[in-house]
């Protein structure tokens, strides 16, 4: 079983009119993804890729039965589309645009977790369950179907770290990449307790990266509830410089969090194996789950 | 966006909340002028974005026009932090009771924006965050309903404020909190707030920075957007223009590569084969086109130090033949004449290869080969 998303997931495409959203449906239903609708407000009646197109969410899931949504409405219209979606009661919504404001995210994310939605992103590869439903831009070919879970907040070190596990035989339950904006829906804890109810999850991967306190809440989240799962992680910017400082109400929040080292220390803390490159995960995983 | 203290002032203004008088010059002469204006003592405060300019002597008090001129004259030839004062900001000093610290900033792990009030306010207001955190006040808002004007008494009473100095603490919280939402900001900070001999506060110091993700709705600051120059360096400037993220560090390898997380563990792989990176530059936003990883190229190659570049490029969004498109005219257009490795995956990487391979440019399959090779390659 993979998490969130499987063989039968019927998909409904926001922004299915523009070039991303064409380009990407098109990749999707090629990898086998159940794609029934898309929507473009004011283009209803016109047909993407052989699906249908609809002015409003709420007409889509009418003629169909939509189980998921992606977004790749552009910025400035994303949070009435998320939030159309997650009006309709649809759930996951997978938000890919970038450059949302921070501010737009907070309400898109409060009103999911009000409705009980599953909302993943925004600025997110998507989620893909190998070899039964790709919900997301990432390129196919690095993942297979296999037993690794594997949550990021990065897009491209995901595909590094897949394309690793599939090379080395693990392969993949689910891959989730969680948003790299610095305010996202489901977090690291939400995928680790996903991934520890799906029995065919052996162990899971995750990959973070400096900034924020997400590594360190989700160390002691595995620490806590002593995870029945191995874990393994890689954080990428050891070396980068330190970001810009938000004030001293930044420093204030984030305390002595946010930094490769804190994070690092966080994970070993709880029993995470910290790989030292990404090309060394699957390798550390091979030898905890055997394949 | 960072704005300076003298553009948050005057935002504040706006508001009706309370700020010093002042006047913003650019000459020793404006900064007496000034003085002499305001005819009492002054702080002559240099007008820079990096963060702790008071302890690095960029605010200082003056009490007569002479020392308004000579003290100004010194500052205009400051950098602060590497930093030139360009402007500086000449206002009265105000005579206060105690120094207040408010503050209203993006929560990343709750998801919302988190007010943060203190009575303990000034330069240390860090230490005393981390040394007696019960003395910094936290109230997380609902992202949906805002700041209701009961939390900001709340925060006031937390405080031990009463009466009348109470309900001003509270107006002016949800003074501060509504500025912060009308421009989008990732942080609006008040230290110190002052509470001044009559009891009512003043914000000495005031600073803005809105979210980037935003510009768009702020019209307002489509002519500021250009000038930029505090916050970035100029090559960093022409990246962004180029819809491209640069940073230049102390290293002698380009790196191009596409996505925050790739490139930075690119940076440590780098570092882990004994390299240092010269800069790098994310392509990744919005997909790597050819336009921009042409304009990657002329960027990252403009520093002198690079010595070898290292494409690495990982493509889920953005396309490998783009990717290949980009590379070969810029090989035609500008030549290349330090060592180039690159690895590219992804989303049309068949097409992608055989563009390259056609031009009779090589590339890797692996990170961690490229990575050696580019260290390598640097050393000659």
């Amino acid at each position: 079983m993979a998490v969130l998303v499987g063989e039968n997931t019927k998909v409904l495409v926001q922004g299915i009119t523009g070039s991303q959203g064409e380009f990407h449906t098109k990749l999707m239903l090629e990898y086998g993804t159940k794609i029934v609708a898309g929507t473009s407000p004011g283009k209803g009646g016109a047909s993407i890729c052989g699906v249908p197109v609809y002015d409003t969410v709420a007409e889509a899931a009418e003629a169909h039965k939509v189980d998921a949504s992606i977004v790749f409405v552009p910025a400035p219209f994303a949070k009435d589309a998320a939030l159309e979606a997650i009006g309709s009661g649809i759930s996951p919504v997978v938000i890919i645009t970038e450059g949302i404001p921070i501010r737009d995210t907070m309400e898109i994310r409060a009103v999911a977790h009000e409705r009980k939605i599953h909302l993943i992103g925004p600025n997110t590869p998507g989620i893909i369950a190998p070899d039964e439903c790709k919900l997301g831009i990432m390129p196919a070919h690095v993942f297979s179907k296999g037993k690794v879970g594997l949550v990021s907040r990065s897009g491209t070190l995901t595909y590094e770290i897949a394309a690793a596990l599939t090379n080395s035989g693990l392969g993949e339950t689910t891959c989730v990449g969680i948003g790299g904006d610095p305010i996202v829906g489901l977090g690291f804890i939400d995928f680790l307790e996903l991934f520890a109810a799906d029995e065919e999850t052996k162990a899971v991967v995750l990959i973070g990266e400096i900034g924020g306190n997400a590594e360190e809440n989700a160390a002691e989240y595995i620490k806590a509830t002593a995870y029945p799962k191995p874990v393994a992680a890689y954080v990428a910017g050891r070396t980068a410089p330190p970001g810009r400082r938000m004030g001293h109400a930044g420093a204030i929040i984030s305390g002595r969090t946010g930094t490769a080292a804190s994070k690092i220390e966080a994970l070993r803390g709880a029993g995470v194996h910290v790989a030292e490159k990404p090309t060394d995960v699957a390798r550390v995983l091979s030898s905890l789950v055997g394949k | 966006m960072k704005l300076y203290e003298h553009e948050a002032k005057s935002i504040a203004q706006k508001f009706s909340l309370p700020v010093p008088k002042g006047f913003v010059v650019s000459t020793p002469q404006e900064a007496k002028d000034a003085f002499d204006r305001l005819g009492k003592p002054s702080m002559l405060k240099s007008q820079v974005l990096v963060a702790g300019r008071k302890k690095a002597g960029g605010i200082r008090l003056v009490s007569t026009s002479e020392e308004a001129y000579s003290i100004s004259k010194e500052l205009f030839g400051m950098k602060i932090h590497g930093e030139p004062v360009g402007k500086i900001l000449v206002e009265e000093a105000v005579a206060a009771m105690r120094e207040l610290y408010v503050g209203v900033t993006v929560n990343r792990s709750v998801g919302c924006y988190t007010v943060l009030a203190s009575t303990e306010g000034g330069i240390d207001i860090e230490e005393v965050a981390s040394e007696s955190p019960e003395r910094v006040v936290r109230l997380d808002v609902d992202p949906i309903a805002g700041l209701r004007d009961y939390e900001a008494r709340i925060v006031g009473r937390r405080l031990g404020l009463s009466g009348k100095q109470l309900i001003d603490l509270a107006v002016t919280i949800s003074k501060i909190f509504r500025i912060g939402m009308t421009y989008d900001c990732e942080l609006v900070e008040s230290n110190p707030l002052l509470e001044t001999k009559e009891g009512g506060f003043i914000a000495a110091d005031f600073r803005v920075l809105i979210d980037d993700n935003s510009l768009w709705r702020h019209q307002e600051f489509q002519e500021r957007i250009r000038r930029r120059d505090g916050e970035f360096t100029q090559i960093e400037l022409r990246a962004r223009e180029k819809g491209l993220s640069y940073v230049e560090l102390d290293g002698d390898i380009g790196v191009i590569g596409n996505g925050a997380g790739l490139v930075m563990a690119t940076l440590d792989m780098i570092n882990y084969y004994g390299g240092r990176a010269a800069n790098f530059c994310d392509a990744g936003a919005g997909g790597a086109t050819a336009e921009r990883i042409e304009a990657a190229f002329e960027i990252v190659l403009s520093n002198r130090r690079t010595k070898a570049l290292f494409i690495n490029i990982l493509a889920g969004i953005t396309r490998c033949d783009d990717v290949a498109r980009g590379i070969v005219s810029t090989k035609k257009r500008i030549g290349m004449d330090v060592p180039i490795v690159i690895r590219m995956v992804g989303t049309n990487e068949e097409e992608g290869r055989r563009i390259l391979e056609e031009a009779g440019i090589s590339f890797l399959e692996s990170m961690e080969k490229g990575a050696r090779e580019v260290v390598a390659r640097s050393r000659g």
